[in-house]
């Protein structure tokens, strides 16, 4: 059994997104954190000061523990976000502003 | 039921009879009935799907044939569902986060409540929505106490693993322990299983004595009975432990969890040296039952009890009614204590604010449930010692990486006799997520107990370019 089974889910044809450049599934209507759990994929940042790595924990939108870089656009949080063809969803180091310090 | 979820400014129909926040049990109870008195009605609420986290269910994209199997009460949803989607007197305003109201004066056109909701990132995606009454439903959250190694990935809350199975249909591991306290363990054990999982063991840190002072409400409740029953068979049948009077007190791996230590408590939450044993897993699900989410309330200054496990809950009058006139609340927000008791005060709830008198069915659902949720408080309430487990460089806040041993210290070194003074001098409960999964943890290592609510001027991020946006009028 696994969770699609148990509820007779016959979702279309999967998308793809890129994880650090690496192509992962996406099934339509997947959140982009739920497309990297059903990958075995649970960091995607790691913290600001002690550079400890992070992914989803609440689920809902409430923790902030699963930001990271979608589209080129830090602090994204990946357990609300849909998944679209294409998305790139790069692992977040600290705030994910460093491309932006001189 | 109209949906809408792009048109900006004042909601799309001037002043609603009342507003409900929140599209769970209470919520949905409460639209539906208040529509069916001739009430227009604006369902506010910042979900995309009607249900809140009770009902989460799978996006229509993923074809699910079966949702009801992830579910209890699926078909109440269901109904509710459908009747709303008829209901021309509804509006449902999905994907609309309520950050702050501002209190009206109750039944005047001219002054009505308003409601600041923000919609997206950019500084066009907010909405105001104007209503003669207000009432809250916004549910509940989880509570967490930390241990060393808690925010290791694999590491998830238990209402997580539940919202991310139920609506993106995924596991965060193969072999799953599930540890806390409360009946919301028993439910997402019940759901892992199910769809596929290995749960080696659920960690329950009661005893489960605490029930058997409550025989009377216990007998008085067969529908809960019968639904802790159906999850038991399914754990039983699926040969999963419950060690009860048991905690987690770490987690082990580097980049993420690999296997756990539990132990054994005293009566008073205090691990019991040379009880503990290693169990391998690849995910740990955890949670120490829910606290009722009520800022919005509180920053307005509605009064406020403290239950049975320490946390603070709206109180409310036999209609209710909060103490801020037009604003009333339904469900978690005045105690935990489930789905049936939420949808049974949604309904009194809008009986209450179109005048009509109470239906008797819904009123005698209240008073057994009530006595239910004050059992199941204070059976779960966390033992006083559970501190004993949070070693000095374990990191209370998660956002901030704020360790135990700060707090401690802004505490015996600097004085610091509440979670205020603490959060002021460590930052702890000033990140992101504003305190809400370490706030009651705080709160007991700085002595100041878990029953003072906290108070935000804002209840959910908002983007400046929306709160420094004119007015619209
Ligand atoms: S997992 Fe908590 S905000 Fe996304």
């Amino acid at each position: 059994m696994d969770p699609l089974d148990l509820v007779g889910a016959e979702p279309g044809p999967a998308r793809t997104i890129l994880f650090d450049g690496r192509p992962v599934p996406a099934l339509p209507g997947q959140t982009l954190a739920a497309a990297l759990w059903a990958d075995g994929v649970l960091a995607w940042r790691t913290t600001r000061s002690g550079g400890r790595p992070r992914g989803a924990f609440c689920g809902i939108g409430q923790c902030f523990d699963c930001l990271a870089t979608v589209n080129g656009r830090p602090n994204q949080r990946l357990c609300l976000l849909p998944a679209e063809h294409g998305d790139t969803v790069t692992t977040q180091e600290g705030h994910g502003h460093a491309d932006l310090e001189v | 039921m109209p949906t809408s979820k792009s048109e900006p400014g004042a909601g799309r129909g001037g002043v609603y009879d009342l507003a409900v926040i929140g599209a769970g049990p209470a919520g949905l109870a409460a639209a539906d009935a208040a529509a069916g008195l001739g009430l227009r009605v604006a369902l506010v609420d910042a979900g995309s799907r009607l249900g809140g986290q009770y009902y989460r269910h799978p996006a229509p994209e993923l074809g699910a044939a079966r949702p009801e199997k992830l579910h209890h009460g699926w078909a109440v949803f269901a109904r509710l569902r459908d009747r709303l989607a008829a209901a021309p007197l509804v509006d449902h305003l999905a994907g609309h986060h309520v950050w702050a109201a501002e209190a009206g004066l109750p039944g005047d056109d001219a002054a009505p409540w308003r409601l600041h909701a923000t919609r997206g990132p950019g500084a066009g995606d907010r909405a105001t929505v104007l209503a003669r009454a207000v009432l809250l439903a916004t549910g509940a959250y989880e509570r967490h106490l930390p241990f060393p190694g808690w925010t290791l990935p694999g590491v998830v809350t238990a209402g997580g693993a539940q919202a991310m199975l139920k609506s993106g249909l995924v596991l965060p591991g193969h072999r799953i322990v599930v540890s806390g306290s409360g009946p919301l363990l028993l439910a997402a054990a019940s759901s892992l299983v199910s769809a596929g999982a290995k749960v080696p063991a659920i960690v329950e840190a009661t005893s489960y004595l605490g029930y058997a002072r409550g025989l009377p409400v216990l007998a008085g409740n067969p529908a809960k009975l019968a639904e802790g029953a159906s999850h038991g068979a399914v754990l039983l049948r699926r040969g999963v432990r419950l060690r009860r009077g048991s905690a987690v007190v770490e987690a082990h791996g580097t980049d993420r969890v690999t296997a756990v230590t539990v132990a054994r408590l005293d009566a008073r939450w205090k691990p019991v040296p040379g009880t503990e044993r290693r169990i391998e897993c690849d995910a740990l699900a955890i949670g120490h039952g829910l606290v009722p989410q009520i800022e919005l309330a509180v920053e307005l200054g509605a009064e406020t009890v403290t239950g049975p496990d320490g946390a603070a809950a709206l109180k409310v009058d036999a209609q209710q009614r909060t103490s801020v006139p037009g604003l009333w609340a339904a469900g978690e927000t005045c105690g935990v204590g489930g789905a049936d008791l939420a949808l049974a005060e949604g309904v009194l709830a809008a009986h209450a604010v179109a005048g009509r008198p109470a239906p008797a069915r819904e009123l005698a659902t209240r008073r057994r449930r009530r006595s239910f949720a004050a059992l199941m408080a204070a059976a779960h309430a966390p033992g006083p010692d559970w501190t004993g487990w949070v070693t000095d460089d374990t990191d209370v806040c998660r956002c901030e990486e704020v360790p135990a041993g700060e707090i401690r210290a802004a505490v015996t070194e600097l004085g610091a006799g509440d979670a205020r003074t603490v959060k002021l001098l460590t930052r702890a409960g000033m990140g992101w997520c504003q305190g809400r999964m370490c706030g009651p943890a705080v709160a007991c290592l700085s002595g100041g107990g878990t029953g003072r609510p906290d108070s935000r001027p804002l209840s959910c991020p908002v983007p400046l370019a929306q709160l420094a946006a004119p007015r619209e009028e």
